[in-house]
């Protein structure tokens, strides 16, 4: 077979087990695609030889029909993932160096299920960032280009996973969403990710940015595809007190149901200043694509929302600045030496953490402190339990929720990054879903007058991902998204 | 009050809370799987969630909790149903997450009591603020290296309950009494095994001094406190100084101070304005802890009997002393010792055994009840033969020396070495007889009225019979020989 990268991972899943293909021969295709794309910097760590051997695995299976859900599929793992023997740092200069004695939870269940690991992808440092431009390893690059090929953002913080999903580097990819983190990248970059909901997946070896907010969730090409992987990674984990014993739905089965008779809520405080005008448009396009599919479209209010992202921006700093202490240079990672304790402290986390980072440990040191903490944090959390609320009434009548998935598509590398508050607006629609802990996907809906993609996000119920994949199924297939990215591994089609 | 201190101008009333650090007795760690064990060599017993690594999640280890309501249940104390885990956010290098998770705002265990006994056997009630459950930090060592210090994480994690009094102690003595009534009653429960030298159980001293009746003053903590005797001196010294400086026209200052073991002061560790902000906030990766009512019956229906309630029947049923009832029901291997000696003898005399005899010859040898040669059938069999007239109270000492020696059996001791009381009439005439045509003289004496020689014949006849005779067949049988002669 010549077009080993064109196939997604149910198509590539049915050619395995015909043995149209092999695992190894799959694999070796996507490692040649990451080197060949190495100029988008969405690997920090290509793990080649790991890579054939799982392969070489799974083609065992694959021989004695023990074939897992995801056996032979390459997959990259965002660096945020702890993964057994292969260094993994956050893309952090404090973390350069580690290589962790064990595997995270969500990684260990995707080697269980047969997928085959390609390598590490680039990430915001700690995930904190809309555009992969706060990485020690510098920016991972979006492979999509508008007309003037200036080189555009991946989004953020996932960007490395959403930049290799889409220039075809990575079949499947895992990422961390803490305010948007998969579903800004993903519409960023026109593919699907998933955000589920809060405790569906294990955080157990995930490196800890916001920890009542972050959640893993898949990259990939299709949404049948996400479902796919998704049903893999999801388990309820022992060892994470906040993960869920609520059965996983039927998601694969979900993707093809459609939305005959299902009530979709169009929150209207969804809009703000400088949106724009094509994001509109292609919301509503959405709404009459989920219309004619027979569903009925609700306007409903979220009241609360305008507080969503002042209040994330003072939870999610408060618990890194708490989370990251740990990185003290006593254990592991950097070291700075000094003459005294508090001195080693302070050159190691100043040489350590990027500029990002100590913007937020240092406003989350401010908000959680003595004088401040109730006009800050403790007024932060009941905001959060109002938007909380905003979800819970909206969802005694609608059933899924239809948004855009962010206010722009991609912008170029470096026009953001001074400015972190306008950085920090890239998250306006996404963060509300965090706070809630409700599930959210992006799915790209069409391309800017630009050529760039644009996405539409659903947003559910808690643990009903299943009412996300009917949804986004029916979007995904109204919108018939073939447009690929200028710098994609094996040319564009 | 006698517990006034007196100093240049006047009386002064001594104010007193503790916070009491009890390591719980568990296997493994408050959050993490690793052993809680002592003694084992640096770093042995340390996961990755004790080693603060990357991704690493704290998952509660149900059985910390539970001894914590066993605890809560044992100081008459509210148990909450639902608590938080707080952070405690600062960064030292034996701390490794950079935080300590503790209970903040909602502890597990809300307001209960504690009643002290006193040497007069009057007794107190002292009130109980809190107790919460936190982990325990690791250990730095610094004289190991000359320029580096090196760092012990074994302890790290390790379940602490922290037990906070109110402020209702007015004496050093009585804050003593207040541990070693909590540490009886925490060994009773098997919640912490109360070794202070192993640091098990370490107290935090607050100290303010008033005049009687009077707003309460400033006060000073002195931390860490690891035994009986350090924190009595501890108190002294502050109370001593406090009225000292306060008597000069000067004013206490609010803030923490370490107790110097070598020379009985205490010094300045940090003042109020160098005091730590330590972020408080509730730990994302916990949700709050739920127990139910029905958990909380259970333990509580497990709960051994307690020493206060053993106290009452000692002296209620058993018709003890006071004293008495709170020397034996002060440990829990006592009380039990006590319980299956006395079981079926003479309650009150085994008591006197026990708090003079074997107390006594135990404190002499250096042993403990723990390894006591005499076991507690054994000293009820020996009261048992005091009680059915077997020996004598006297011979009943010796028998008891070499009891505590061999660790032989009493009886088997008395049939040894023939030390059986004579209670047979005839055998006791004899002695007296014999003893009274060699003092022919003297009982002339005695029937011309000297009546204080009777005590000399009793002497001579159990000195004729090696103390084995009946005393008072032998003061029956003399008294009548003399007397109606």
């Amino acid at each position: 077979m010549s077009d080993l990268l064109g196939l997604n991972a149910v198509a590539a899943r049915e050619a395995l087990d015909k043995k149209a293909i092999s695992a190894v021969e799959l694999t070796t295709a996507y490692l040649g695609a990451a080197e060949a794309t190495a100029g988008l910097n969405n690997y920090v760590a290509l793990t080649a030889d790991h890579a054939l051997a799982m392969a070489a695995e799974s083609d065992k299976r694959i021989a004695t029909g023990a074939a897992g859900l995801l056996e032979g599929l390459p997959i990259g793992v965002k660096d945020l993932f702890c993964t057994k023997g292969i260094s993994s740092t956050a893309c952090s200069n404090i973390l350069k160096g580690f290589v962790p004695p064990y595997e995270s939870t969500v990684t260990a269940n995707l080697w269980a299920a047969g997928g085959v690991m390609l390598g590490k992808l680039n990430c915001d440092e700690f995930a904190m960032g809309s555009g992969n431009e706060t990485s020690a390893y510098g920016p991972a690059i979006n492979p999509w280009q508008g007309k003037d090929k200036v080189d555009l953002v991946p989004g953020g913080s996932s960007g490395g996973s959403a930049s290799a999903v889409a220039a075809r580097s990575a079949l499947l990819a895992t990422g961390t969403d803490t305010g948007g983190s998969i579903r800004q990248p993903a519409a960023f970059c026109g593919v699907v990710g998933l955000k589920p909901t809060y405790g569906r997946c294990s955080r157990w070896g995930i490196v800890a940015f916001a920890s009542s907010l972050d959640q893993a969730g898949p990259f990939t090409r299709t949404v049948a595809d996400n479902a796919l992987m998704m049903t893999a990674m999801a388990s309820h984990d022992a060892k994470d007190s906040t993960s869920t014993q609520t059965p996983l739905q039927d998601l694969i089965g979900a993707v093809g149901d459609g939305v005959k008779g299902m009530k979709i809520g169009v929150p209207k405080e969804y809009v703000m200043d400088g949106m724009d005008s094509e994001v509109v448009t292609l919301w509503e396009q959405g709404q009459a694509w989920l219309r004619d599919a027979g569903a009925e479209l609700i306007d409903v209010s979220l009241p609360h929302t305008k507080y969503a992202l002042p209040a994330y921006y003072i939870i999610a700093p408060a618990e890194a600045s708490s989370n990251l202490a740990r990185y003290d240079g006593v254990r592991y990672g950097m070291r700075v030496d000094a003459e005294t304790l508090d001195g080693m402290y302070e050159a190691t986390r100043a040489a350590g953490f990027g500029e990002e980072v100590q913007r937020r440990i240092m406003i989350g040191t401010y908000v959680l402190s003595a004088g401040y903490y109730d006009a800050y944090y403790l007024k932060a959390q009941k905001v959060r339990r109002l938007i909380k609320g905003d979800f819970d009434a909206a969802f005694q009548t609608v059933d899924a929720l239809l948004t855009p998935a962010t206010p722009s598509a991609a912008f170029p590398v470096g026009r953001k990054i001074d400015d972190p508050v306008t950085n920090f607006l890239n998250d306006v629609f996404t963060v509300p879903a965090n706070l809630a802990g409700l599930p959210g996907i992006a799915v790209p809906g069409g391309v800017t007058s630009d050529g760039l993609p644009l996405g539409l996000q659903v947003l559910g119920r808690p643990f009903d991902e299943a009412s996300l994949y009917r949804v986004a199924g029916v979007l995904e297939q109204a919108a018939g998204f073939t447009m690929t990215p200028a710098r994609m591994a094996g040319g564009a089609a | 009050m006698s517990d006034l201190v007196t100093g240049r101008t006047g009386d002064w009333e001594v104010v007193i809370g503790l916070e009491v650090h009890a390591q719980v007795s568990s296997n493994a760690k408050l959050f993490s799987g690793a052993s809680a064990s002592f003694g084992s060599a640096p770093n042995e017993n340390v996961s990755l969630v004790d080693a603060a690594m990357p991704g690493m999640l704290p998952v509660i280890n149900r059985e910390c909790v539970y001894q914590a309501i066993r605890t809560g249940l044992g100081l008459k104390a509210q148990i909450n149903l639902t608590s938080v885990f707080d952070r405690k956010n600062y960064f030292y290098a034996d701390l490794p997450q950079g935080y300590q998770i503790s209970q903040f705002k909602d502890p597990i265990v809300g307001e209960g009591s504690l009643r002290i006994v006193m040497a007069d056997g009057s007794t107190r009630d002292i009130g109980i603020e809190r107790l919460h459950l936190e982990q325990d930090a690791g250990k730095s060592m610094h004289d190991q290296h000359p320029t580096k210090s090196y760092i012990d994480l074994n302890r790290t994690g390790v379940a602490l309950m922290e037990i906070v009094s109110r402020p209702d102690m007015r004496s050093a003595a009585e804050a003593a009494a207040y541990v070693r009534k909590l540490r009886s009653i925490l060994r009773y429960l098997g919640t912490c095994d109360g070794n202070m030298e192993e640091g098990s159980l370490r107290a935090d001293v607050n100290v303010s001094v008033r005049r009687p009746g009077g707003p309460l003053g400033t006060r000073t903590e002195t931390k860490n406190l690891n035994s009986l005797r350090f924190i009595q001196a501890a108190i002294d010294y502050e109370v001593a100084r406090q009225i000292e400086i306060i008597e000069d026209g000067g004013a206490i200052d609010q803030e923490t101070r370490l107790f110097d073991t070598a020379t009985g002061t205490t010094r300045t560790m940090r003042s109020k304005e160098d005091a730590h902000d330590y972020r408080y906030f509730p730990d994302p990766d916990l949700l709050p802890m739920i127990v139910t009512q029905d958990e909380v019956d259970a333990l509580a229906s497990a709960l051994p009997e307690l020493p206060d309630d053993i106290r009452d029947r000692l002296m209620g049923e058993y018709g003890l002393s006071a004293y008495d009832a709170s020397v034996i029901t002060e440990e829990r291997d006592t009380a039990r010792y006590y319980e299956a000696a006395s079981d079926g003898r003479d309650r009150k005399l085994v008591a006197n055994w026990m708090t003079v005899e074997l107390f006594g010859a135990l404190n002499k040898s250096g042993k403990s009840l723990e390894n006591c040669p005499i076991s507690p059938e054994k000293l009820g069999e020996l009261v048992g033969l005091i009680s059915d007239g077997t020996i004598s109270g006297r011979i009943a000492k010796d028998v008891f020396a070499d009891m505590f020696e061999t660790g032989k059996g009493a009886a088997a001791i008395v049939d040894e070495k023939g030390l059986k009381q004579v209670s047979d009439s005839g055998a006791i005439e004899a002695l007296i007889d014999q003893v009274l045509a060699a003092n022919q003289d003297k009982v002339d004496d005695y029937r011309g009225g000297k009546d204080k020689l009777f005590g000399f014949f009793v002497g001579q006849v159990m000195k004729e019979s090696g103390g084995q005779a009946n005393p008072g067949m032998v003061n029956q049988i003399l008294r009548s020989k003399l007397d109606g002669a």
